[in-house]
């Protein structure tokens, strides 16, 4: 008689817990150094749930699937002038920010999950971290051959990973990742797999995809939706993880719940980048972020955050805020780039009336009051050739690096500005958000590299902005500056007087 | 009231059929249509049953094949042989 087909379930149970060991001449302690000195207690790591139950021959078979599918994609993209399809020029600047700032975080991801998957003590995490290592890995590799074929036609994508690790903007991201990083595994794990993935990433991908779908990008929305098939494994593995955690020991729960509160507001911040991308850079919208917010937040999260309530977790501080302030960061930032765009690797523009009028209806409490004046007088300004580039350089908030442009919860008008003092210096932040986050750990945040101020102290080329866009490697006049003007916007054009040609054109 | 979970699918063969079939099987369940994606927000608890979407492929539906179409979720996830649920606790 044939041996009777093992479960899913059975199947994974020898996959994880059958494979691993109990160490005899080693000490427990020694093998997993990082294990206890954040000070979460774990009684049993038998009572971890795996809630996916991926073997590895089914692991790599999807995966492989995935990829094929991907790759197809990206061939039929080069063969057939793909960058053709897209919606506007204007639209690109988004992938530009994404390559710029997601991809380097893909790899970073990558490298810290294969650190988890060798330090965690528990058999069934370190298997979800080693999964997750691989599949961060093949986010990094499949967004570079994919946006590697815009590279070859539009500008600021040809040294990206020199730019992550230089540009003011792009310091954002990258400071989130080296907090996440440079802390214990299991502030890692809430960081980036439960507050990241599960409460935020929804907002990163989600809908910034289905507009790069509606935008005629197929290959970013390919990658994009390839990607986001592995998130919601890795999202899954976050709410677990944060769960066994709370079920554990009591004493974990005032920690989870302070690193929930910390890495909330963190991805918050991070994620208004991505905001002002769905509302000012993609030419057709599928909805603007504070209907993504009220979706993909308010209901998804409030619903999440209603499960936990029995551990004694509440929602995470500040999201108030975060809630109040809705109807006004993407513009504040759209106005940072604005500002910014001569010594930025992406351009900005002026907002044309049709896209105004979107925004009025998407922002009624706030856009026409606050921002479209301001849009008007930078048309004006342009219009008379005197296109408006701040010369100043911004304070930038000491936690999350963006300019400090945001404004008090209550009163759009005042910027918000908050001083915190350690050891006789001074430390600015941009919100209460970020202010507690450096009160908690001033040893931590104080070495913060900072863009402006290493400009300042001399580290970044030379004392003039040419020399220091020289160090960016930012191609002076090409990646740079308005839209309008640019190569960029000749070559777009160019391109669409050739698509409807009134004469025939034969095959350059 | 209890509280909603939520999937969201690629607009592929394989994920529509897996709309189709979650429609078909949660009565309460509630399909939004996006560029290149749908969501389908469930009060409570969603199930995903291998014999309705393989009946509308045509081919056996294993239902770790979810992984090919899932663009993302909120709620628990339960996943066996026949089934794959999304639930609060």
């Amino acid at each position: 008689m044939a041996a009777r087909k093992l479960s899913l379930k059975q199947k994974y149970g020898h996959f994880t817990r059958g494979l691993d060991w109990e160490p005899s001449y080693q000490k427990k302690e020694d093998i997993y150094p990082f294990a206890e000195y954040e000070g979460i207690k774990i009684h049993d790591w038998g009572a971890w749930e795996d809630p996916f139950k991926l073997t590895m021959d089914a692991y790599w078979k999807f995966q492989a699937e995935k990829e094929r599918k991907l790759y197809a994609v990206i061939d039929s993209m080069a063969q057939n002038n793909g960058q053709l399809g897209i919606t506007d020029a204007r639209y690109l600047n988004a992938v530009k920010i994404f390559i710029q700032g997601v991809t380097p975080l893909e790899y970073q991801a990558h490298r810290h999950f294969a650190h988890l998957a060798r330090h965690l003590p528990g058999a069934g995490l370190r298997v979800a971290a080693q999964m997750q290592s691989i599949d961060e890995l093949r986010h990094c590799q499949t967004q570079i051959h994919t946006i590697s074929h815009y590279n070859k036609f539009f500008d600021g994508i040809h040294d990206f990973t020199h730019m992550h690790d230089r540009l003011w903007y792009l310091s954002v991201p990258k400071s989130f990742f080296d907090d996440a990083t440079s802390a214990g595994p299991f502030e890692f794990l809430t960081a980036i797999s439960f507050a990241f993935e599960y409460v935020l990433t929804n907002l990163l991908f989600v809908p910034f995809m289905s507009g790069a779908a509606y935008n005629g990008d197929m290959a970013t929305v390919t990658f994009g939706f390839s990607a986001q098939s592995d998130e919601s494994r890795h999202m899954t593995l976050g709410l677990e993880a944060v769960r066994f955690l709370l079920e554990q020991d009591e004493a974990n729960v005032p920690i989870v719940q302070g690193w929930i509160d910390k890495w909330f507001w963190r991805g918050y911040r991070l994620l208004s980048l991505v905001g002002m991308m769905m509302d000012y850079m993609l030419p057709k919208k599928v909805m603007s972020w504070s209907e993504a917010w009220e979706s993909y937040y308010e209901e998804a999260g409030g619903a999440l955050f209603a499960d936990l309530a029995r551990y004694g977790i509440r929602e995470p501080k500040y999201a108030d805020v975060a809630k109040a302030e809705k109807g006004h960061i993407t513009h504040q930032v759209w106005s940072i780039f604005y500002n910014y765009a001569q010594a930025a690797a992406v351009h900005t523009w002026d907002v044309d009336d049709q896209h105004l009028a979107w925004l009025r209806e998407k922002y009624p409490e706030t856009f026409e009051k606050h921002y479209q004046p301001r849009y008007l007088a930078w048309r004006e300004q342009a219009e008379k050739g005197e296109r408006f580039y701040n010369n100043g350089l911004p304070m930038l908030c000491q936690v999350c690096q963006i300019p400090m442009a945001f404004t008090e919860v209550d009163d759009p008008e005042t910027i918000c500005f908050r001083v915190s003092e350690h050891e006789g210096d001074k430390y600015h932040t941009c919100s209460d958000g970020c202010k507690d986050i450096f009160d908690h750990e001033p040893e931590k945040f104080a070495q913060a590299w900072l863009p402006v101020h290493q400009i300042f102290q001399g580290n970044c080329g030379g004392a003039t902005l040419p020399e220091v866009l020289d160090w960016y490697h930012i191609n002076q006049g090409a990646d740079n500056l308005d839209y309008v003007g640019s190569p960029e916007e000749a070559q777009w054009d160019r391109w669409m007087e050739g698509r409807r040609p009134t004469m025939p054109i034969a095959a350059e | 009231m209890s509280r909603p979970v939520s999937i969201t699918l690629q607009n592929s063969q394989d994920g529509i059929a897996i709309a189709d079939a979650i429609m078909a099987d949660n009565s309460d369940a509630d399909r939004k249509s996006f560029p290149a994606m749908t969501k389908i927000d469930c009060p409570g608890r969603l199930v995903i049953n291998s014999e309705s979407v393989s009946e509308l492929l045509g081919r056996e539906w294993d239902p770790q094949e979810i992984h090919m179409s899932v663009i993302s979720l909120s709620g628990t996830v339960d996943e066996d042989d026949g089934t794959f649920t999304l639930f609060w606790r």
